[in-house]
């Protein structure tokens, strides 16, 4: 394996991230945006299935870290086309590096900056009050984060392997990456949906990462952790391997 | 290994069109080889399956020694490519993306340091290396990008129409790159171009391409000389003393007389050497040259001999061509 390669397009990833401040601040928005008004809107509300002693702004973080997550993954795994578009995917083609060594450098690149964001996230939720109930099981939850976070960066290269160009990109947001949020439980909980909504709710991996973050962080769940964990690290697994067979296949030129 | 590429047979289809037609050639170590012909002629498709870009639908390729499809990784470490478009990253420094490319190409980091140097000096980017590449000009991206394709010392060059979009002057320097690093790094170069005086000025030998086929293949000179030299058009007063084109034909160094109106076409070599003596000869045979007109034959008359097209013309029905599929394209989407 070719570690200097995987460090090198990692690098390459961090310079574009640092460089990118408006692009930081955009990313952020969105979801800040969400907890804010989302948070103190609904916070004096009365949400069905809540349990006792968790407010709605409480219970929002986890889900809207996980939204970033989302957000921030699948862009990075799409970001291969604007490498496409621009004509530097040709020069990382053509160079003598493994496939998977290209795709597992995008894959720790793409981890690492939705991780900061999710950092910056979780800091503005410690400034409006958010408490995690326990301190100890914060490092579980940032692997959860990881895994979270490969999962979409996963699918985001499926889908790049499959476009031609960004023409798809709309289509791609509205119609994969929304659902893929609404029914994840994000903002609400998803034993209120309708059984059969709740059914495709099931089949959403970021269901499981979100219930995961809020099993470690607010001790208030579906599932347990170790059942979140075990479905969300075999989502990453197939998504990662899925997406790194599809851009294996596909021509650069 | 006297021979950078061999080439047999190859064949490249996209669909129902034939991109690559049965292609066979080589080209020795060191030489400067040139591709040239219309957009569209499959110049660029051939360069991208040579650098292993794309898999060939039939035949063989062996580059430094590499077959393509059997050891594209092998073939990759010895070549270096400059694309047609731009393929660099512009929110990294000039510096930047050479250390990119030469990580990526597995340099320590003392040849690394050492190799980057050298070849931002050979392209005169030295100072301009920690500028972000979005403030390059055009000139500056190609430059640092044929120094990108040589820091690790590829065994073969390949260079899709490296002055692309470029003005006159900066094209001329791009040339003198180019011709420099042939000679001093001593690297086989292949290169493709529709511009003529390029091929003409910088190649050793050119392959005239059209339609995924070799129409012809040999030196400029050697091509040129197929059309016979020189075209010499003399426009006579008065019109017609007959011992004048008798006087011509007579001549062992001028290969052939037409006459056209009222102006007799004669081919010759080094033609320039010789209008003194055309003048002189008709004076002294009854007849006063009005004007003369000179047309030394470049690589798009030979181009039109073999195909009975300009490349120019035929660029612009590419265009359409293209333009047709895309919209056909999209329709099917």
């Amino acid at each position: 394996m070719n570690f200097i390669a995987i460090y090198v397009l990692w690098l390459r990833e961090m310079k574009r991230f640092w460089r990118a401040k408006s692009r930081i601040v955009g990313a952020l928005a969105m979801p800040l945006f969400f907890l804010a008004f989302l948070g103190l809107g609904f916070n004096r509300m009365g949400i069905p299935g809540l349990s006792q002693g968790v407010n709605y702004i409480t219970f929002l973080v986890p889900g809207i870290l996980g939204m970033s997550l989302l957000f921030s993954s699948t862009f990075g795994g799409l970001s291969v086309l604007w490498d496409k578009e621009f004509g530097f995917l040709k020069e990382i083609m053509v160079a003598p590096v493994s496939r998977i060594a290209i795709v597992l450098g995008r894959i720790t690149g793409g981890v690492t900056t939705a991780l900061i964001q999710a950092v910056m996230i979780l800091g503005v939720a410690l400034l409006m009050g958010f408490r995690p109930s326990s301190w100890l099981t914060l490092g579980l939850a940032f692997f959860f984060m990881i895994l979270i976070s490969a999962t979409f960066l996963g699918l985001g290269l499926i889908f790049a392997s499959r476009m031609k160009d960004m023409q798809g990109f709309s289509i791609v947001m509205n119609f994969v990456i929304f659902p893929i949020f609404f029914l994840s439980g994000a903002l609400y909980p998803v034993e209120n949906f309708p059984v059969w909504l709740r059914l495709l709710a099931y089949l959403d991996p970021l269901t499981y990462g979100i219930d995961g973050l809020r099993a470690l962080l607010i001790n208030n769940s579906s599932f347990s952790w170790p059942v979140n964990l075990g479905v969300i690290l075999v989502s990453a697994t197939v998504m990662v391997i899925l997406g790194a067979y599809l851009f294996e296949k596909s021509e650069a030129a | 290994m006297e021979e950078a590429i061999v080439v047999r047979n190859l064949t490249k289809k996209f669909g129902e069109l034939v991109a690559v037609d049965d292609l066979s050639f080589s080209v020795k170590q060191g030489e400067l080889f040139g591709f040239l012909g219309p957009n569209g002629a499959g110049k660029t498709t051939t360069i991208n399956i040579l650098a292993t870009l794309l898999r060939p639908s039939g035949g063989e390729a062996w580059v430094a020694g590499y077959e393509v499809t059997r050891h594209p990784h092998e073939v990759r470490r010895h070549i270096g490519i400059v694309f047609q478009e731009i393929a660099l990253d512009s929110k990294l420094t000039g510096q930047e993306n050479l250390e990119f490319h030469a990580m990526m190409y597995g340099l320590s980091k003392q040849a690394r340091q050492a190799r980057i140097q050298e070849v931002l000096q050979l392209v005169n980017l030295i100072e301009k290396r920690n500028v972000l590449v979005e403030n390059y000009s055009g000139g500056m991206k190609r430059r640092l990008e044929i120094a990108r394709g040589l820091i690790h010392q590829p065994r073969v060059l390949f260079l899709d129409e490296p002055t692309l979009g470029l003005d006159a002057q900066t094209r001329r320097h791009i040339w003198e790159y180019i011709q420099r690093l042939n000679i001093e790094e001593g690297v086989t170069i292949i290169l493709t171009t529709h511009y003529m005086e390029e091929a003409d000025n910088l190649c050793h030998r050119v392959a005239i391409m059209d339609q995924g086929k070799f129409v012809a293949l040999d030196t400029p000179s050697r091509l040129k000389d197929i059309l016979g030299g020189d075209v010499v058009t003399l426009e006579l007063e008065p019109f017609f003393s007959p011992e004048v084109s008798l006087r011509f034909e007579s001549l062992s160094w001028i290969k052939t007389v037409k006459k056209h109106e009222n102006s007799l076409i004669l081919t010759m070599e080094k033609a320039e050497r010789r209008i003194p003596e055309l003048i002189h000869l008709a004076e002294v045979n009854g007849s006063r040259v009005v004007s003369v007109h000179l047309h030394k034959p470049s690589l798009e008359d030979v181009f039109l001999h073999f195909t009975g097209r300009r490349i120019r013309e035929e660029e612009a029905s590419w265009q359409e061509r293209n333009r047709a599929r895309l919209r056909h394209h999209f329709r099917r989407r």
